[in-house]
């Protein structure tokens, strides 16, 4: 069954917000414990975290694109601008990945 | 009232997300070292300002949100859910707080 692109967007904002909520804690820990830091830097050179890293930043940037979308849906009176708001909200969250990807 | 929260912490969280990201790209360029960060963050009363506000909208909205996913996807309703739901914002703004001055104080 083909669905509509806002279904995919709403499962993108939800699957990354769920994964920002289980992420907060961790990052929350880790910056409490910036003595620390430099052995847990260490650990974050390892190439599946960069990964990790990279794909929980592309998340906030995804759930902030869709985010933005829903604001704007229904804080703004227009309606046509659905898809160009979904495409919006990918591009951006795309920009976001790929600037990160290219700075780490 | 959980709508308008929803919305209004979103609003804040748009402007902090978007500030974070760019911060985040511009500092790891050159890799990063635990010294290197506190240099520039301890002492800074205005990024202890925007971190806090950060925490705060956080803790609006992340368990406002999961709310939406215990009731649709799980069926979780009641007090049950609510009490962890607190509990959950109530580490969170610990947490995060605690981090703030981590990093900033």
């Amino acid at each position: 069954m083909k669905k509509e692109s806002s279904y995919w967007v709403f499962m993108v904002h939800r699957v990354s917000g769920i994964a920002l909520a289980a992420f907060l804690p961790l990052h929350f820990w880790v910056l409490g414990n910036a003595l620390q830091l430099d052995s847990f830097l260490a650990w974050t050179e390892q190439p599946l975290v960069k990964l990790g890293e990279w794909a929980i930043v592309l998340a906030l940037a995804a759930h902030l694109g869709g985010g933005l979308r829903v604001l704007a849906l229904e804080f703004l009176p227009w309606r046509d601008w659905q898809k160009g708001l979904a495409a919006a909200a990918a591009a951006l969250a795309l920009a976001v990945g790929l600037a990160l990807a290219l700075a780490l | 009232m959980l709508w308008i929260a929803q919305r209004a912490s979103a609003a804040v969280l748009a402007l902090c997300v978007a500030v974070h990201l760019a911060t985040v790209i511009y500092a790891v360029q050159g890799g990063l070292s635990a010294a290197e960060i506190l240099a520039r963050t301890r002492g800074n009363a205005a990024g202890f300002a925007f971190y806090s506000l950060f925490v705060l909208a956080v803790t609006v909205h992340a368990p406002i949100g999961l709310r939406s996913v215990l009731i649709e996807w799980l069926g979780w309703r009641g007090r049950s859910r609510d009490l962890f739901l607190l509990i959950f914002a109530a580490a969170l703004a610990w947490m995060g707080m605690r981090a703030a001055v981590g990093v900033f104080a």
